[in-house]
C-alpha cells in the first residue's frame, strides 16, 4: 500500500494549491498576490517579493514553486497572477500569457575538477550529450569513459540546454538527477562525469567549461558571446494591473534588478 | 439505561464512520488514479505502454517497462540484503542473547525506522555509491546501490514483526526441542522457525511493501536512468520514482501518463501482495 503514498501526496498538493488559489480570491484580491512557477527563479522572487512587501506593507505575495509548467498552468488558470518560466521558447499554451523577461541566466556545462579538458566546442557538447563520443580521450580528456548527467525531462534547464543545442536527443543511458544541487555534487564525486547546471549555482567544487573558446562568465554573458543562456520570464493573463504590476515594476526596477545580480542572476538588459 | 444504550450506539456508529473512512480514501485514490490513468493506456495502447521501454514524453513516446523491471529488480534487491539480514536478527534476539541485551538492542533497530528516507537517499550518494563506483566500476548511482540502501531501510519492519513472532512461540516448544536432544540451532532451524513461519512471512511482506513504494531515497541514488538493466552496476529508474520525478513539470498527455503509471505501480503492489498472501497460505496448508 506504500505505493499509494505517491497519489496521496499529489491530490493533497492539489487540494492545498486549490485552498491557496480560495483564501488568495477571498481576500482582497487587488492587494494579495500569488507568484508560481520556476523553481530556479523562487529564491529570487522570494527575496524581492520581501523587500517590496517591506515598502508596500498593503501587498501580500505568496510566492510558490513547483516548475516552469506550474507556472504557466496557473498563470492561465488564475491560480497565480503571476506565473514564473524560464524556458528559452515557451510552449504553445503561454501563447494567451503577457510575458516579461526579468533576468537572464546562463547554463553552465560542468566537469569533474579532476578533469583535464577545459573546453568544448557547440559539436561536441552535442556529441558528448547525445551519446556519439563516449570516451574523453576523443574530446582531448583522458582516456576514460564519459558518464552523462542530466535534469528530467520537463525541466526548463533542460528544455533550454536542448532547445539552444538544438538538434539532439540526450543519450539513453545518461544519468538523471532532478535538481542543478544533485547534478553538482553528482560531477564533484564521479571523475568521469560531465553535466550542466544554473550559472548562479556554481561553485568550486566542479569545474565549468569553456563553450567554443568563451568562459561561462557574467561579462560573457552580459556581453553577449557565451551561447547558452535563457531569459526568466513572468507571465500574467492579460496586461499585468494593480499591485501585480507595481511588483513587476519593481523587480524591473534597478533595485531589483541589482538583487537579482546580486544573488547570481543576470539582469535582464 | 435508555442514554446508556444511546451512547453505546452512537460510540458504535461513529467507529463504524471512522473505520469506513479509511477504506473510503483507499476508494478515492484508486477511482482517482485510475479515471485519469486509463483513458490514457487506451490511447497509447495496453501494449506499447507496457512493453515498450522507450520513455521520451518530449517525443511522445511513453513505455514503462524499464520501469517495472527496475521496481521488480529493486524491490528483489532490497529483500535479498534486507530479509536475511531482518530474519537472523530476530533469531539472534530472541534466541541466542539475554533478555537484557536484546531490551537494548532491539529498540536500537527499530530507531532506524524513524530515520526520514531522505536521509538514507544523502547517505547512498555521498558513502555507498562513491564506494561501488571505486570498487566495482559503474556510476555508482546504481540498481545496487538503491537495494543496498533500501534493504537497510526495510531491515527494522521485517526483524521488528519477525522478532514479535519468534517470542510469541511457547516456551514449551523450544524445551520439547532440547528435551529430545536438538542442539540449540536444531531447535531454531526445526521448530521455531516452523512455528513463527507466517509472522516472519508477514514481516517479509511489510518490508516489501515498503521497499516497492520508497521514492525519494531511491531518486537520490539509482541514477533514474530508464533502461532494462543489463548488470546491477546500471543505473535504473523505478516507477515511483518517475512519477515523483517528472510530475512538477508534466502537462497534458505527458501528466495522465504518469497517472497511467500509478495506475500500473498499483497494479503491481496488488499482484505482488497477492503472490505472498497466496505463499502465506500454502505455508499455512503444509504446516
Amino acid at each position: 500500500m506504500k505505493g499509494l503514498k505517491n497519489a496521496e501526496k499529489a491530490m493533497v498538493a492539489a487540494a492545498t494549491a486549490a485552498a491557496l488559489a480560495l483564501t488568495g480570491c477571498g481576500r482582497n484580491q487587488a492587494n494579495s498576490i500569488t507568484v508560481a512557477g520556476s523553481t530556479a527563479f523562487q529564491p529570487f522572487a522570494e527575496k524581492l517579493a520581501d523587500q517590496f512587501m517591506a515598502r508596500r506593507p498593503d501587498v501580500r505575495i505568496t510566492v510558490q514553486g513547483g516548475g516552469s509548467a506550474l507556472g504557466i498552468q496557473t498563470a492561465l488558470s488564475g491560480a497565480a497572477q503571476i506565473g514564473m518560466a524560464d524556458l528559452v521558447k515557451l510552449p504553445p499554451e503561454a501563447a494567451g500569457l503577457e510575458s516579461i523577461t526579468v533576468a537572464r541566466d546562463g547554463i553552465a556545462v560542468i566537469v569533474n575538477q579532476g578533469n583535464a579538458v577545459s573546453n568544448l566546442a557547440t559539436d561536441q557538447v552535442r556529441a558528448v550529450f547525445n551519446g556519439t563520443v563516449a570516451n574523453w580521450r576523443n574530446v582531448g580528456g583522458d582516456d576514460r569513459g564519459i558518464r552523462v548527467v542530466s535534469r528530467e525531462a520537463g525541466s526548463g534547464t533542460r528544455s533550454s540546454f536542448e532547445d539552444i543545442l538544438g538538434g539532439f536527443r540526450l543519450a539513453n543511458d545518461a544519468i538523471v538527477q532532478d535538481s542543478n544541487g544533485t547534478i553538482r555534487e553528482t560531477v564533484a564525486n564521479d571523475r568521469d562525469a560531465v553535466g550542466y547546471l544554473s550559472h548562479g549555482l556554481l561553485t568550486e567544487r566542479v569545474k565549468p567549461v569553456s563553450l567554443d573558446g568563451v568562459e561561462c562568465k557574467e561579462e560573457e554573458i552580459v556581453a553577449g558571446w557565451y551561447k547558452l543562456v535563457r531569459p526568466v520570464f513572468l507571465l500574467t493573463k492579460g496586461a499585468p494591473s494593480g499591485a501585480a504590476k507595481d511588483f513587476i515594476d519593481f523587480v524591473l526596477s534597478p533595485e531589483g534588478q541589482e538583487t537579482i545580480r546580486r544573488n547570481g542572476l543576470l539582469p535582464a538588459r | 439505561m435508555v442514554v446508556r444504550w444511546i451512547a453505546e450506539r452512537a460510540v458504535k456508529w461513529v467507529l463504524i464512520a471512522l473505520a469506513f473512512s479509511a477504506l473510503a480514501s483507499l476508494l478515492l485514490i484508486a477511482v482517482f488514479i485510475f479515471k485519469e490513468g486509463v483513458p490514457f493506456i487506451v490511447r497509447v495502447g495496453l501494449k506499447d505502454f507496457l512493453l515498450s521501454s522507450e520513455w521520451d514524453p518530449q517525443a511522445g513516446r511513453f513505455g514503462v517497462f524499464a520501469m517495472i523491471v527496475a521496481s521488480l529488480c529493486v524491490t528483489f534487491g532490497a529483500m535479498i540484503v534486507g530479509a536475511p539480514l531482518g530474519v537472523a536478527g530476530a533469531i539472534f534476539l530472541n534466541e541466542f542473547v539475554s533478555r537484557r541485551i536484546t531490551r537494548i538492542v532491539k529498540p536500537a533497530i527499530e530507531l532506524l525506522a524513524g530515520i526520514p528516507s531522505v536521509v538514507y537517499g544523502f547517505i547512498g550518494v555521498v558513502a555507498v555509491a562513491p564506494l561501488i563506483r571505486e570498487h566495482l566500476g559503474g556510476p555508482g548511482l546504481s540498481l545496487l546501490c538503491a537495494s543496498l540502501i533500501l534493504g537497510v531501510m526495510v531491515l527494522p519492519t521485517i526483524m521488528s514483526v519477525a522478532a514479535d513472532a519468534i517470542s510469541s512461540v511457547p516456551n514449551s516448544y523450544r524445551e520439547g526441542a532440547l528435551a529430545l536432544g536438538a542442539t540449540r540451532w536444531q531447535s531454531v532451524r526445526m521448530v521455531i522457525l516452523k512455528a513463527a513461519r507466517s509472522g516472519i512471512v508477514a514481516g517479509v511482506i511489510l518490508g516489501l511493501g515498503r521497499a516497492v513504494g520508497e521514492t525519494m531515497a531511491v531518486i537520490m541514488v539509482a541514477g533514474n536512468t530508464v533502461q532494462v538493466p543489463g548488470s546491477v552496476l546500471d543505473p535504473v529508474r523505478t516507477l515511483t520514482t518517475n512519477i515523483a520525478l517528472e510530475m512538477g513539470h508534466a502537462t497534458g498527455l505527458h501528466r495522465q501518463a504518469l497517472f497511467a503509471t500509478g495506475v500500473v505501480l498499483f497494479v503491481v503492489i496488488m499482484i505482488l501482495n497477492a503472490l505472498t498472501m497466496a505463499a502465506m497460505k500454502r505455508g499455512h496448508a503444509g504446516k
